[in-house]
This record gives structure tokens, C-alpha cells and sequence, in this order.
């Protein structure tokens, strides 16, 4: 894991992300804490992809929940922490070959879902910024905005699963 | 990304020149790392500031994914292009990808053809 040396961690304890499975059973969620750091981001990043790839979602699928999960993370570590890396970035999921489900949690002072404008309105068309929340709940089947907004939970049915195309 | 060099146009984007119309074709698969795309939005916007009206030409075909900060990017270019009274046009853009400009109204504001040829037929 990249940045592994701690010192930047407030508790002192930490080295790069954490992770813990909770729970015995057959599909229990997975989390992990990081820094707010963009190659920290890649790495949970890498681990979720891998899951859902298992887990036999098909490619547009895949797609749609590796493009929600980069603007999920990137959103909570540039809006929600404003790159400070004594914050941290909370990220739990459970995929099975039902639905991903993909819980992003910041330290930042979040933000009011209602008034974020919308970027495909004419006037907004040519701002660079303002499209990571569109693109989110465009490509899930499920957003829901928690704690003031300093919390996200994806979730994305596998379309390929009601069709039985999956019986492991 | 780690140990990441100096920017360098030859390392992120292909530029040919087809007439007078500079072609580019961005070599990675997946535009989505904030310094990739800041280097690539530097380049671009340089080819840009090179010449009045420029005639540009993004090819796509590479391309497997790209995020909402790489959207910015592009946007940037086009409001470039636009100031120095130029022409910029996007082809090659895979399915999925379109979409993204679909759900995002950015096909409005781009001007997008299927191919390349198509493209170069446009100016």
C-alpha cells in the first residue's frame, strides 16, 4: 500500500488504509479508512472493481459503478475534505452477485443535496465543475445522501442476476 | 501517481497533423487521475494558443473511461478553442462513453462525430 509511513496520521497509529471484514458470515461488508489521498482512493478502488468483476456483473454494469464509485471517493476527499490528510475517508461494501452496495463517508462539513445546481441546465453547460453528482445517481440504482451529506450509499443491482444468468 | 515525470505531450496524447487540422489522440485508456488530466488539459490548451483559429480534432478511440473532472477539462478546451475563434471536434467516442456526454447534455455542447473521417469532412 503507498503511503504506509503514518506519520501524517493524527492517531499515530494508522499506516495507509485500514481494513477489517465484519462479521463471520457468508457476505459480510468489508471497510476500510483512508487518508485523503488520491492513490489511497485507487487502491479501494481496485479492491471493489475486483469484487464486483467476481462477483459477475456484467461490463456496462462494471462501468457504470467503477465511474459512481471514482466521483463517490474523489468527491469526499476534494469537496468533503478539501484534500486535508489528517481527514479521512470511510468506505464499506458488500458485493454479491445480487447488487453492490457501497457506503462513502467523509470528514468534511458536507453539503445540501437540494441546492447543488443542475449542471445540465442550459446556463450551467459550460461550468467545468458540477457534474460528479449527476453522473452518481445517473449510473445507480440507488443514492442515498446521509449525515448532512458527508455520506453516500451506492447501490447497483446486477441486472444479469434477475435474469439468472448468474447461479453460482 | 507514483514517481510520476515532468509533463510531456508525447507520453498522454498522439498529434498528427491531417492538413491543416491538428489530430489527437489520447493514449490512455482511462482519463481519470487528476494529474493526468490537468496535464492533459495543459497540453491541449497549449496546441490551442499555438495558432488562431485552430482546427483540433480529439480522438477518442482509446478511450475506456474518463470522470467528471476530465469533462472539465474538455470544456476548458472548447471555451479556448472558442476565444481564439477555432474549431474543435470529438470522434471515435466509445458507447459508454457517449453516454456519459448524453446524461451530461455535453453532446450539445460538443460538436461529435461517429469517426474520424467524419470529423476531418466537418471543418
Amino acid at each position: 500500500m503507498s503511503p504506509a509511513d503514518g506519520r501524517r496520521a493524527s492517531g499515530g497509529k494508522r499506516g495507509g488504509p485500514k481494513l477489517g471484514a465484519t462479521g463471520g458470515r457468508s457476505k459480510a461488508s468489508v471497510k476500510m479508512t483512508i487518508a485523503s489521498d488520491y492513490a489511497d482512493a485507487r487502491e479501494v478502488q481496485r479492491l471493489i472493481r475486483e469484487e464486483v468483476e467476481k462477483a459477475g456483473f456484467d461490463t456496462d454494469t462494471q462501468f457504470a459503478i467503477k465511474l459512481a464509485l471514482e466521483e463517490a471517493i474523489i468527491n469526499a476527499i476534494k469537496h468533503g475534505n478539501k484534500l486535508n490528510k489528517k481527514k479521512r475517508v470511510h468506505v464499506e461494501w458488500r458485493v454479491t452477485p445480487e447488487v453492490a452496495e457501497i457506503i462513502i463517508e467523509d470528514e468534511g462539513p458536507g453539503f445540501e443535496r437540494s441546492s447543488v445546481p443542475d449542471p445540465t441546465h442550459d446556463v450551467n453547460l459550460e461550468k467545468l465543475t458540477g457534474r460528479g453528482i449527476l453522473l452518481i445517481e445517473s449510473y445507480m440504482s440507488d443514492v442515498e445522501w446521509s449525515k448532512g451529506g458527508r455520506r453516500v450509499r451506492l447501490v447497483k443491482k446486477n441486472p444479469g442476476f434477475a435474469r439468472g444468468a448468474k447461479s453460482a | 501517481m507514483e514517481g510520476r515525470a515532468m509533463p510531456d505531450t508525447s507520453q498522454r496524447l498522439n498529434v498528427t497533423d491531417h492538413k491543416d487540422v491538428k489530430v489527437i489522440d489520447f493514449v490512455d485508456s482511462k482519463i481519470l487521475d487528476e494529474a493526468n488530466i490537468a496535464e492533459i488539459g495543459l497540453n491541449l490548451t497549449g496546441l490551442v494558443a499555438a495558432k488562431d483559429r485552430p482546427k483540433l480534432l480529439l480522438d477518442f478511440a482509446n478511450v475506456d473511461h474518463l470522470s467528471s473532472a476530465a469533462l472539465g477539462m474538455l470544456i476548458n478546451v472548447n471555451n479556448k478553442v472558442k476565444q481564439q475563434n477555432g474549431q474543435l471536434r470529438l470522434a471515435n467516442i466509445k458507447p459508454q462513453i457517449l453516454e456519459v456526454f448524453e446524461i451530461t447534455k455535453l453532446n450539445k455542447l460538443f460538436k461529435i462525430l461517429p469517426t474520424r473521417a467524419d470529423a476531418l469532412a466537418s471543418y
